[in-house]
């Protein structure tokens, strides 16, 4: 018998008898539903992310110019950021390619108020990779797409068929070394998420 | 590296203990992480609940395992992903073995996986003339020192940051005498984003398989999975069958409780959702049995199978605080991997349902509700029986029995304790007793209750 055949028969003539399989609704009752934008900002914060908010698409470009020094790699999936950062041309490079990204700056759909995490999806990070190779990450989202808990975000991502998605909650950190906390363990030194606030 | 000494529990706490503000530095700082937990936990009100539903999405799993892991295999082949299936450690770590051979690479980058902890992986493919390099900061703290990991989530726990300077000065090329976590951290940083850069196969664990989407994810805080796993153009999950959850939204369950079981934080950096290659990426699924469809015929010990390695159990021991992760001389150390371990081997795993003050703390953290102390004393039941506890231990048992089946005996034995304890206290206080081991005795008392009782109360 193949092992597969070995492994699944060992199993069905181990495996109990059946149990119920639980409902999660009642869990989304708990959630606070009040000022998501003020809960968020307050877990991003104390993850280590720099949370920004603003009106428009445009005012991204001026805190980028204040706070990032010109001359290094910048690429972007967002298309009205054409003059800040390289939009098209990354997408064709080898993931290798991408080691010298500076910033890139992505766009997300979805956040999460009780951990601070963004939901970012492979078509919204241009290359896979990108999010994590970087050096610094900004992320823009929408602060009507703020939910309150992980149930709220499973129910709006449903069964998408995405190949690749990641929550992101603040930049990459470690406390391996004596549980000393370091920001900037192998990915992002640093995340700032800009929310946009319409009036 | 299973280089780990046969000698059991005992004598390797011993020897950890030997290093009186060693063992009291690592207790405090488990101990903090402890806190950690708590004061995260505290703010949702709903945790007892989140527990509730995670354990009961964990027993229904395993009640219908055999049809989530054909599920899951469906909908991942579906998917473009390669699955196999291994009975054991040796068919798991041939099956990887294999998988390099066939791109032509004699190296490879991993993530944390303590399932290949398990089945010795590194080791395995070393003998093979493969090299592997660790990417989670820890994991390549004590690969560079030779040593297992002796926590499941804090690899390096065990450490101090002097000697981890030392090690990087070693291998790394560090100046002598660095200490600062934020030097040393950046040093890592810079080594292995050339290894991440310049592997062709990276092989990650898998934290939960969802077999309504063939998925699996995996939760890092540094990133390093994802670091591997993007940049490479083969990329090796593997995973212990019990890794399976039945739909994508339980996903908002375990990822609620795992992180803040952990070390309290809320969610953990990334949480990455695999679920099909990139193009022109070729991706692997191991399904790893290796002792668990046994585990799950132990009506007693199958709730082992639930665990989602969180190591909230670990971090609240009081004995492992003060033993140290690698007393437990396996894979997987700590009250959970006391009930793991015996499953694998009963005879080698012997001692470490003992190593346990069966005080419950590990149950009342664990996140998906695993009676782990009940069942610490249950494998007691179990090894004795099977005649697989040390000699010595043996012996007392018997002795303590003779004593107890008779009220002469017992009070005669009493006494003699009293007067041998009082006049002679270094016939019981010498090296022969283990109980003297890092501990002092009360003083006893003058007389029993039963002494006492019948001289202030006995004539009334």
């Amino acid at each position: 018998m193949s092992s597969r055949g070995k492994v699944l028969s060992a199993i069905r003539a181990n495996q109990p008898v059946l149990t119920a399989l639980p409902n999660v609704e009642p869990l989304k009752a708990y959630a606070n539903q009040e000022n998501l934008l003020a809960q968020y900002t307050t877990v991003a914060t104390n993850i280590g992310a720099k949370v920004y908010e603003i009106k428009n698409i445009n005012e991204v470009k001026a805190i980028i110019q204040n706070n990032f020094e010109a001359g290094k790699r910048i690429v972007s999936t967002v298309a009205e950021l054409s003059d800040l950062a390289d939009t098209k041309e990354y997408l064709s490079d080898l993931p290798v390619q991408l080691a010298d990204v500076e910033l890139a700056i992505l766009q997300s759909d979805l956040a999460v108020a009780e951990n601070g995490a963004i939901w970012i999806t492979e078509d919204q990070m241009g290359q896979r990779v990108l999010p994590f190779i970087t050096q610094h990450l900004v992320a823009i989202v929408n602060a009507k797409n703020i939910v309150a808990t992980m149930h709220d975000a499973y129910s709006v991502i449903g069964i998408t068929t995405q190949g690749f998605g990641a929550f992101i909650a603040g930049p990459s950190k470690t406390a391996d070394i004596e549980q000393s906390l370091v920001i900037g363990a192998h990915g992002p030194r640093s995340m700032s998420l800009f929310l946009i606030k319409e009036d | 590296m299973s280089t780990m000494p046969t000698k059991d529990h005992a004598e390797l706490a011993g020897q950890f203990n030997t290093d009186e503000s060693r063992v009291d530095w690592h207790d405090e700082t488990l101990w903090w992480i402890r806190q950690k937990r708590d004061k995260a936990v505290n703010q949702l009100p709903e945790w007892e609940l989140l527990r509730e539903t995670a354990s009961k999405i964990k027993e229904h799993m395993l009640s219908n395992i055999g049809n989530y892991l054909e599920a899951f295999e469906a909908n991942a082949l579906a998917n473009g992903i390669t699955v196999h299936w291994a009975a054991d450690a040796k068919e798991h770590n041939e099956i990887v073995h294999g998988i390099i051979k066939k791109h032509g690479v004699n190296r490879m980058v991993k993530s944390k996986s303590m399932l290949t902890e398990e089945c010795h992986l590194n080791e395995y493919l070393a003998e093979n003339g493969i090299e592997v390099i660790d990417s989670d900061l820890g994991e390549r703290i004590v690969q560079l020192a030779k040593e297992p990991p002796s926590h499941i989530v804090l690899p390096c726990i065990h450490k101090k940051k002097e000697e981890i300077g030392d090690l990087f000065h070693e291998h790394l090329g560090t100046p002598a005498g660095l200490s600062d976590p934020q030097i040393l951290t950046e040093t890592a940083r810079q080594h292995l984003r050339e290894v991440f850069l310049t592997r062709k196969i990276a092989l990650t664990g898998v934290n939960f398989a969802v077999a309504e989407t063939g998925e699996f994810v995996v939760c890092t805080n540094e990133g390093n999975a994802d670091m591997g796993a993007h940049l490479s153009e083969v990329h090796i999950a593997s995973m212990g069958f019990e890794k399976v959850i039945p739909k994508r939204e339980h996903l908002g369950v375990f990822l609620r409780l795992l992180t803040r079981s952990a070390t309290g934080q809320p969610i953990t950096t990334y949480s990455s959702h695999y679920k099909k290659p990139r193009p022109g990426q070729e991706m692997h699924i191991v399904i790893v049995d290796n002792g668990r469809s046994i585990q799950l015929g132990r009506k007693d010990f199958r709730n082992s199978l639930k665990c989602i390695r969180c190591g909230a159990c670990m971090n609240t021991c009081p004995v492992y605080r003060r033993s140290g992760g690698h007393s437990y001389h396996n894979a997987i150390s700590g009250p959970i991997g006391s009930i793991l371990a015996p499953n694998l081997d009963m005879e080698k795993y012997a001692d470490l349902p003992f190593a346990s003050t069966l005080c419950g703390s590990c149950s009342n953290v664990c996140p998906v509700k695993i009676d782990i102390h009940d069942q610490l004393y249950k494998w007691r039941q179990v090894i004795v029986k099977a005649g697989y506890t040390t000699k010595t231990k043996t012996a007392s048992m018997k002795m303590m029995e003779w004593t107890l089946s008779s009220p002469g005996i017992y009070h005669a034995a009493g006494k003699a304790g009293r007067i041998v304890m009082k006049y002679a206290p270094f016939a019981v206080n010498n090296a022969l007793n283990p109980w003297y081991k890092q501990r002092d005795m009360p003083k006893p008392p003058a007389e029993s209750f039963d002494e006492w009782y019948k001289k202030n109360r006995g004539n009334r």
